[in-house]
């Protein structure tokens, strides 16, 4: 009996393995003809056209692809390349996930492909880890631009960097902001989001230059807030128990930002040494402004990032434009732009323009 | 026979005096800490500090005492931390899209959604026979998505929510933050309630040993249904004291609390497997972890090495957890020994 | 009370070869794994339903590279929860030992040897959890989510916040092109040939028995001469060997690791596991069940994200597959039970004593066993 009973388990499991083995065996041998593994169907014109005169292709198809599909910064600049693309007949699908990582936004990557999408513009969560993916969709003919954050992948593949404002300027106006606000003297920290996010650590970078030029100010400490409000209150507040000498804080990150913000509103007496600035979208820092919690801060229109990113895209896809530096595009409302050459660690790139700063006297006219 | 009882019971006023002496023992921990990061830094000792240690536990404080209940009789619930994130957004939309809403309205609105959900927990795992491991993390995906089309992108800032509210998220009375006033309550009214009504201790009953609890005439599908209800409550009460903190919600609202809460709790000296552990030991627990977490950072400790000093103290409390059980297990046979030689 | 009611819910625990009268367990099992099957080409018809070329070798190739690394996790942790226990640990070790092997490596180790190193990671962290739950009698629930931390925090210690990504180019082409002659990624194919080996040790081994025999029975596996905490303590490395074989996969298919690779998977791990049919109170689970729950789960991923459903909607969707996955067997159970009550009446149900009352709920509901009396 168990001897029966030992035979037919031993041929029910052999036989459901080999069922799996024979599906498996049939899904790799219904082989397409690409040896990749990628379908090489080419959508679009040559990749490296020169920037010609012509119009726009219609019926473009655009895959955007945030960090995650709720931060509300990528939002807004996910409608603006919406916009773009409805002014010139195509269409944007918005694909990512919902956590801050890049494996989360490799099924987009992967659905763009599939669906023979002509460009992707994407805001990486990871400097590296989606470069094989956006290689593999470059290699299918689809056009990558990014935005926001960049993705380091050197020539694998060659895109365009859609860059929100100079990256120099955004660091080292940050802290001469600062500066001025605190009498270029005493100790500061940096409240980031992600550790591994490659935007802030560049700006980061060329902050720590500019203090150089400020030898009573010194960075005690980075602390990361993850874009998420609850733990960027945790770190600010560890950091201000760490540091009770702390005179200013810079927090590039709109999440960042505007908790600091809360917490000093609510805690007043801090007010009368510390000096709160950074990157912020006026919709969440504007009650702070008027209350006088925070004097300074600046940023861009996400709206326009996006915008600018959904043309570059289509110019890019109808070999309107392409990534030889000096050679410009239009891009619809804003003008034209010109690419930039490539620096150390960036390619390619195209910069939307410089930041605003905005104070109690302007940030009613602004409403993103 | 007298004298063996006495025994007996002697003993077991000291195995119960031992596991008293759990939730002192983190009190002394506590203290210890305290002191010994105080004199590291005096800062950390200031009215401010202080504060913050307090309302910043109050939160995984409050969903411990929930927890305590559903773990108690050998249950898990894994749904809070996306309880919290839903029932503050909720309780937000609502300030943001009808500015006038009272403000206890925004709160019975917040217990309301969590006690819904706990119903669902509570229903299938009491009546349905579900492992509740399994029903409350398919929750936490389903609760999650929910929240995610409902924020759409959205967020509510403090300039949605009436100043009242946000007030009860800083104000103090007499030092002390309303925040850890609200969480003390609880604590004082479940811990009562446990002690206390015959409903509460049917709940260690029903951890320690089911097939019995349910000889007896306990209802333990009631029992364990209502542990489920008031888990919910709170989370949903902790979502809008959460609104209240922050000012500001997103979809990121309460993610990863329910592992903070379940590593609190078990500090705090609650048995996974049910059957013992109190209200006041999960709430002491939270204090104490969030007091680590706040002193590392005040010694200027990296905070690269917070995450894996956290990870080991909580197998430390676990390991001592179980150490201190066995002891009062080896207290107790032996008293059964000593009954059992007469 | 000498007979049982003929309407008495059956036990919780099947001692599938002590009552001849039942299926034996690979018959009862089979059919849920043949839900599985229903389910998946349910999932593969809705695909090509949506997108003609769905069925094309390019989202096999994708579906198996992005689950390949869970799917090699699932299967340790399938064995681990046959005995009862549970690692919500994995996916920290995945990360931990990927940033142990990017650092050594960016440290001018060479790659095999910084995976060896990986692995040997692996199994000291998987060690450390046997210990504390085979060895102490911790509760692996609980020890593993202080595992689940600490490994996290080491990863941070390692590799702060740097990102390494000098990776040599012709092993990080494991995450773009398939294993030759396949359309097969490379994880997939390892994944692959695991799932036979565990196969073949959990269905037609001793070893397999005795693995179940102590999630099923421990006391009675202990006396039948299983060393129950050998075995389970032998899982808990093997998990740990394997989420650092899985860290190394994953690595270099991104060609980069940071401290925070593979956040959050723990609990789809977890999920996929339970989908597959594995039962969490321990003793009865097969291979082909968490094989099929990971293709469904990949295949539905691709197929949504394809459909540009909201990640949202998808995540709903699985904790909705989840919940079905364990109300309707239950649910059915429930329903006879309430027929039974309603058939002797509610009178007799509130006399304690007189009739067997509704069994216990909870008394193993978390999947937590009761510590064993040493």
């Amino acid at each position: 009996m168990r001897n029966t009973r030992r035979l037919r388990r031993k041929v029910a499991s052999a036989l459901a393995l080999a069922a799996v083995g024979v599906t498996a065996a049939a899904c790799s041998s219904s082989a397409s003809s690409s040896s990749g593994g990628t379908t090489s169907t080419s959508t679009s014109a040559s990749s490296s056209a020169q920037a010609g005169s012509g119009t726009i292709k219609k019926g473009l198809l655009v895959y955007f692809i945030p960090k995650d599909t709720q931060n509300p910064y990528e939002v807004i600049a996910d409608n603006g390349g919406k916009k773009a693309l409805a002014e010139l007949g195509g269409k944007v699908v918005v694909s990512s996930g919902t956590a801050d990582t890049a494996a989360a936004q490799i099924p987009s990557i992967q659905a763009a492909i599939q669906a023979h999408a002509n460009a992707i513009v994407i805001a990486g969560n990871d400097p590296s880890a989606l470069c094989p993916s956006l290689n593999q969709a470059a290699r299918a003919g689809i056009k990558i631009v990014s935005f926001d954050s960049d993705v380091t992948c050197g020539s694998s593949p060659d895109h365009l960097f859609i860059n929100q404002a100079n990256t120099q300027q955004i660091g080292e106006s940050e802290v001469s902001l600062l500066a001025a606000e605190i009498g270029s003297k005493g100790q500061i920290a940096i409240l980031s989001a992600a550790a591994s996010a490659t935007n802030q650590n560049a700006w980061i970078v060329y902050m720590k230059q500019e203090l150089a030029k400020y030898p009573n100010m010194k960075l005690v400490s980075t602390v990361y807030g993850n874009d998420d409000p609850a733990t960027s209150l945790q770190v600010l507040q560890g950091l201000l128990s760490a540091y009770p000498n702390l005179r200013g804080i810079i927090s590039p990150t709109t999440v960042g930002i505007s908790a600091a913000a809360q917490y000093l509103d609510t805690h007043k007496n801090l007010l009368s040494h510390l000096t709160l600035t950074g990157l912020g979208l006026p919709s969440l820092m504007r009650k702070y402004v008027e209350d006088g919690t925070v004097a300074k801060f600046e940023l861009w229109d996400p709206g326009n990032l996006g915008y600018l990113a959904g043309y570059a895209a289509a110019s890019l896809a109808s070999g309107l434009a392409s990534l030889t530096p000096g050679s410009s595009f239009k891009a619809g409302t804003l003008g034209s732009y010109t690419v930039l050459a490539s620096t150390t660690g960036v390619g390619p790139s195209v910069v939307l323009g410089p930041p605003t700063v905005f104070d109690k006297a302007n940030i009613n006219n602004y409403h993103f | 026979m007298t004298t063996a009882t006495s025994a007996l019971g002697t003993r077991f006023a000291r195995g119960g005096a031992l596991l008293r002496a759990r939730e002192v023992g983190i009190g002394v921990v506590l203290l210890l800490v305290f002191g010994v990061t105080t004199l590291h830094n005096h800062n950390f000792a200031t009215a401010n500090s202080v504060q913050q240690l307090l309302s910043g536990a109050a939160l995984i404080a409050m969903l411990g005492v929930g927890e305590t209940l559903v773990i108690v009789t050998r249950n898990v619930d894994l749904s809070v931390g996306s309880i919290v994130g839903l029932s503050a957004y909720v309780v937000g939309d609502l300030f943001k899209d009808h500015p006038g809403t009272p403000v206890i309205l925004g709160f019975v609105v917040g217990i309301a959604i969590g006690a819904v959900i706990g119903a669902i927990n509570g229903f299938v795992t009491a009546a349905l026979r579900v492992p509740s491991l399994v029903v409350t993390l398919a929750m936490l995906y389903i609760i999650r998505g929910i929240d995610g089309l409902i924020v759409n992108g959205v967020i509510i800032t403090s300039s949605n929510i009436p100043n009242a509210f946000i007030a009860i998220g800083f104000r103090t009375i007499a030092g002390i933050p309303w925040l850890a006033i609200i969480a003390f309550a609880v604590v004082v009214i479940v811990a009562y309630a446990m002690r206390s009504f015959r409903s509460g201790r049917d709940l260690y009953a029903i951890g320690s040993n089911p097939e019995a609890a349910a000889l007896a005439g306990v209802p333990v599908a009631r029992r364990v249904f209502t542990a489920f209800v008031i888990s919910g409550s709170l989370a949903g009460l902790a979502g809008a004291l959460f609104l209240a903190l922050h000012a500001e919600v997103d979809v990121t609202g309460g993610t990863g609390y329910e592992l903070l809460v379940v590593a609190a709790v078990v500090v705090g000296g609650v048995a996974i497997f049910g059957g013992s552990g109190t209200v006041v030991g999960a709430a002491l627990g939270a204090l104490l972890l969030n007091t680590i977490n706040q002193a590392l950072v005040a010694s200027r400790v990296s905070a690269f090495w917070n995450e894996a000093i956290a990870g080991a103290l909580l197998l430390l409390a676990i390991a001592f957890d179980r150490w201190l059980s066995l002891r009062v297990a080896r207290g107790l046979r032996s008293a059964e020994g000593a009954h059992r030689d007469l | 009370m000498t007979s049982e009611p003929a309407t008495q819910a059956p036990r919780k625990r099947e001692y599938a070869g002590t009552d001849t009268s039942r299926l034996p367990v690979w018959q009862r099992a089979l059919r849920w794994e043949t839900g599985l099957v229903v389910v998946l080409v349910a999932t593969l018809i809705f695909g090509t339903v949506r997108s003609s070329d769905f069925l094309n070798s390019t989202t096999g190739f994708y579906i198996g590279l992005n689950m390949g690394e869970i799917a090699i996790m699932a299967l340790p942790l399938m064995l681990i929860v046959i005995t009862a226990e549970i690692d919500l640990s994995v996916a920290s070790m995945l990360g931990l030992s990927g940033a142990v092997m990017g650092q050594l490596h960016s440290q001018g180790w060479p790659i095999g040897l910084a995976m060896v190193a990986a692995l040997v990671v692996g199994a000291l962290g998987g060690a450390l959890n046997g210990v504390l739950v085979a060895r102490l009698g911790l509760p692996s629930i609980a020890v593993t989510i202080g595992t689940l931390t600490l490994f996290r925090g080491l990863a941070e210690i390692v590799l702060g916040a740097r990102t390494i990504t000098d990776f040599p180019a012709w092993i990080t082409n494991i995450g773009v092109v398939p294993v030759p002659g396949t359309q097969l990624s490379y994880s997939t194919v390892i994944f692959l040939v695991l799932a036979i080996i565990f196969g073949v040790v959990l269905h037609a081994t001793r070893a397999g028995r005795a693995i179940v025999a102590t999630g099923l029975a421990p006391e009675a596996a202990q006396f039948a001469g299983i060393r129950v905490n050998r075995v389970k303590f032998g899982l808990f490395v093997l998990s740990g060997v394997m989420c650092a074989l899985a860290g190394i996969l994953f690595t270099l298919k991104n060609a980069s690791v940071s401290y925070d690779a593979g956040t959050g998977l723990e609990l789809n791990v977890v999920a996929i596991v339970l989908f597959g049919g594995v039962s969490i109170f321990g003793g009865r689970g097969t291979v082909i069940g968490v094989v099929l729950s990971v293709v469904i789960f990949g295949t539905l991923q691709q197929v949504l994200t394809q459909m540009q459903v909201q990640p949202e909607v998808q995540n709903i969707i699985i904790g909705g597959l989840l919940l079905v996955s364990v109300v309707l067997p239950n649910g059915g159970e429930a329903v006879r039970r309430l027929r039974a009550r309603l058939r002797t009446g509610p009178h007799l149900a509130r006399a304690p004593g007189t009739q067997r009352p509704a069994r216990a709920v909870s008394s193993s509901d978390s999947g937590m066993k009761p510590e064993e009396k040493k």
